[in-house]
Order: C-alpha cells, then sequence, then structure tokens
C-alpha cells in the first residue's frame, strides 16, 4: 500500500505506519494500546511496550449496556499510565476492528491526541516485527476526564427514530445478508438474540470491511473510499449521518473511516445497532 | 463433569481452580502452543481441505479430522487456517489430548458449556460459539459411529 500522505485522506495524521510504529517504540509520550476480539492474542504476543484495553473488560460498564464513566475512564487511564497529553496509539485484529471501538470510547471522553497504526496487528505480524509476551507496567497517572459526551459521535435510538422521519442518510455496515433480513448475525456466526430481521428504513448498505485492504487490513485510499460511499452510495462530507452495525463495533470503524479518512463533519455510531432496534417494539424495518 | 473423560475431567477441575483471569489465559496460551501436535499431516489432508471438515461458525477457518481407531476409538486432527485463531488452536488440543482415544460414549456427551469452563465466561459471544462449533463437529463425530 502507498504512503499514507499520498492516500488523500482528510486527516492523515491520525493514521501512523507499522514503520513509523516500530521506530517509537520508545518515544517519550506515546502510550501504544492493542484492543482485540481473541483475548488470547495480546498476551501470546505484542508490540514491545504496548498495554491492552479489552473492549469487554475495560471499556463497558461492569452492569448495564453501556460505556464505562467518567470515573472509569479515569481509572483506567491511570491504570495504563496514559495522561491528558499522551498521544494513544491504537492497533489491533481484523483490520482494526476492535481498535477503532476502543479509539471511538476514547473520543466519547475528549481524548483526541489518538492515532490508528495502519493495518494493525495483520500488518505488524505479516512484517514479522518484533513481538513481546512481556506485559509493561508504568507508573499510575492522573487522568482528568470530562463527562461522557453522548451527544456528538454517538446515537440513540430515539435519536434515529427522529433521524429516520427526517429522510436522513444511514449507512448498515453489516454483511449484505443481514441487511437484507437473511440472516441476524454475520455469516459464520450463530444466528440468535435478535427477534426482527431487516435493516433500518433509508440505510445503504456498505459493510464495513470495504473499507480495508484485505491482503494487509490497511485502509484504502480516500479516491477509493469515495468511490464507494459517494459514487455508489451518493453519500457527501455535509450530510449527517447515523451508522450501526449489531452492537456498534462494525460501524464504529466506518465512524471512523468517514469522519478521519473523508473528513466527514457529522457522523454519530448507534451503538444500540440492531440488537435494539430488531428487539424494539414497533420501530419501522425495511427488508 | 463426572461424564468427562479422565484427562477432561481433570482439566476442567485444573482450569475451575484458576480464578485469576491472566492465569487462565497464561494455560490457554500454553496449550495452543503444542497445536503443531494435533495439526492434520499431509498425508491424510492437505489444502483446500473438504468442506465437510470445515467447522461452523468458527472464524478463525477451523477444520477437523476424525479416524477410526482400530479399537473403535477416535483419533481426531485439526487445522486452523487463521494465524492468530489461538483460541482454536487452544481448542482444539484440548480436545485432541483427552477425546481422542476415549470411549465413543463419553465424546458423544460432550457438551459445548466446556468452551465456557475452560475459557470462562468473558469471552465474546462470536468466539465461543465459533469454539462450539469445534465442540460440536467432535461429538458429532462420535455420534455417527455410535448410530451406526
Amino acid at each position: 500500500m502507498s504512503d499514507i500522505s499520498s492516500r488523500g485522506y482528510a486527516n492523515p495524521d491520525v493514521l501512523v505506519s507499522t514503520e513509523w510504529l516500530a521506530n517509537n517504540l520508545n518515544t517519550a509520550g506515546i502510550r501504544i494500546v492493542e484492543s482485540n476480539e481473541d483475548p488470547l492474542l495480546y498476551p501470546s504476543g505484542h508490540v514491545p511496550g504496548a498495554v491492552q484495553i479489552d473492549w469487554t473488560n475495560d471499556l463497558n460498564h461492569p452492569l448495564r449496556r453501556d460505556y464505562l464513566d467518567k470515573a472509569g475512564f479515569e481509572a483506567l487511564m491511570s491504570k495504563n499510565g496514559i495522561t491528558n497529553d499522551t498521544t494513544v496509539v491504537f492497533y489491533g485484529d481484523k483490520n482494526n476492528w476492535w481498535a477503532t471501538y476502543a479509539f471511538w470510547v476514547f473520543q466519547l471522553f475528549g481524548h483526541t491526541n489518538a492515532k490508528l497504526v495502519d493495518g494493525g496487528r495483520q500488518k505488524w505480524t505479516q512484517e514479522n516485527r518484533p513481538v513481546t509476551r512481556d506485559v509493561p507496567s508504568y507508573p499510575a497517572t492522573s487522568y482528568t476526564a470530562p463527562e461522557r459526551d453522548d451527544a456528538t459521535i454517538r446515537a440513540f435510538r430515539d435519536e434515529v427514530l427522529v433521524h429516520v422521519k427526517a429522510g436522513l442518510p444511514l449507512v448498515d455496515v453489516r454483511s449484505p445478508q443481514e441487511y437484507s433480513g437473511e440472516l441476524l448475525h454475520m455469516p459464520n456466526y450463530p444466528q440468535e438474540g435478535v427477534l426482527r430481521g431487516g435493516h433500518i428504513p433509508g440505510a445503504q448498505s456498505v459493510p464495513w470491511a470495504r473499507a480495508a485492504n484485505p491482503d494487509d487490513a490497511t485502509f484504502k485510499s480516500a479516491a477509493d473510499l469515495r468511490a464507494i460511499y459517494e459514487g455508489e452510495k451518493g453519500l457527501s462530507a455535509d450530510d449527517t449521518i447515523v451508522a450501526y452495525c449489531r452492537i456498534g463495533e462494525r460501524s464504529s470503524h466506518t465512524w471512523f473511516v468517514l469522519t478521519y479518512l473523508l473528513g466527514y463533519k457529522n457522523v454519530r455510531n448507534y451503538d444500540g445497532s440492531w440488537t435494539e432496534w430488531g428487539n424494539s417494539v414497533g420501530v419501522p424495518i425495511e427488508k | 463433569m463426572t461424564n468427562y473423560p479422565p484427562k477432561l475431567a481433570e482439566l476442567v477441575e485444573d482450569f475451575a481452580g484458576i480464578t485469576d483471569r491472566n492465569e487462565r489465559v497464561e494455560a490457554l496460551i500454553e496449550i495452543a502452543d503444542r497445536f503443531d501436535t494435533v495439526r492434520v499431516p499431509s498425508e491424510i489432508a492437505t489444502k483446500p481441505y473438504a468442506e465437510t471438515n470445515h467447522v461452523q461458525y468458527c472464524e478463525s477457518d477451523a477444520y477437523v479430522w476424525a479416524l477410526d481407531n482400530p479399537d473403535g476409538t477416535i483419533k481426531f486432527y485439526f487445522d486452523v487456517l487463521n494465524p492468530q485463531g489461538l483460541s482454536a488452536m487452544a481448542i482444539a488440543v484440548v480436545l485432541d489430548e483427552t477425546l481422542s482415544g476415549a470411549p465413543l460414549e463419553q465424546v458423544a456427551k460432550i457438551d459445548t458449556e466446556l468452551v465456557f469452563k475452560l475459557f470462562g465466561k468473558e469471552i465474546s459471544m462470536g468466539k465461543g460459539q465459533g469454539l462450539m462449533g469445534l465442540i460440536a463437529m467432535v461429538r458429532g463425530a462420535a455420534l455417527d459411529r455410535l448410530k451406526s
């Protein structure tokens, strides 16, 4: 894949290459964060110096279906030696799927000093770069977070209903079979947990992984991404958009692409997504 | 647990005693590190593998082979095509080390809850179901033989 700077992204600085990461493993003021679906991956070998932030245990509220609160985020930052000024560099498995999810949660708390490793764990290991099983320990920090901002980049069900009634665009990033209602979960995953299949009325289908190159998990160029989201689906940078999937993780990847790589200003991730919408009484559904 | 073959019952009991998540993960990685010992040899299967050996629901692209031993028991082999499919590798090693050569009646009763007994309740739904698919393939091989 070409250099990040030559791909025409609106915010190229949000991405760093694996080479950049290799050259900055010991740079002060940087904290490398791995976030995966498979809990065995980080302990089996990770980028030297990286800490793990687990989407289940670290980012979710222990009881409610919600994210951690201000105090929880501050404690998580402190535990991982992250200050308000630390540049947090995310990477993870599956095209950075879970890394963008963690990145999105960090933005709920305004930690804008954040970057993503283009290609993530897949590219790092494909290039035979060093990994270690040593789990680092960093001195606890004092981190002050604002209250979680649930308005700017997060959408709730009732807001999505208003969005639908206004005829505003949505992006359904699930598989085509989930979009059509044929399946209630990703292909090869169990078909459970949702009572109705289909999609939110008006939603365009753009499976999330189309934004990534399958060979090395890097992001496609801005021109290729525009061809998908704008050429095929008619979206534009001025649109107010809601992205959703099943629980809001795949759509965080699309939120990242639209917001940072294409420079869209008004994209929200509906984390209730299909597990909420497809179980809700009386909401409109299309097939 | 009492219905498990002795080797599996012992392993499940060991894991039941692990309360620390990191300790559990380390134990599973140690098991996954032995995956080459259960990988299907080339004289039995070569890529591309038959779809009949493919494990349903497993995103790590796992495959299972069940070969008949002379004493009527089964020898299991596996492959996991995703090099980062460590959880699938770990469960494959467990299944071979504890169920290959075990009485078919016991293999046929293995429950998919075994995933949670080994991996804990925190495992994601998608990942857990993939691992259950591996167990279901192994159990199915024993059930097929008992029916015939």
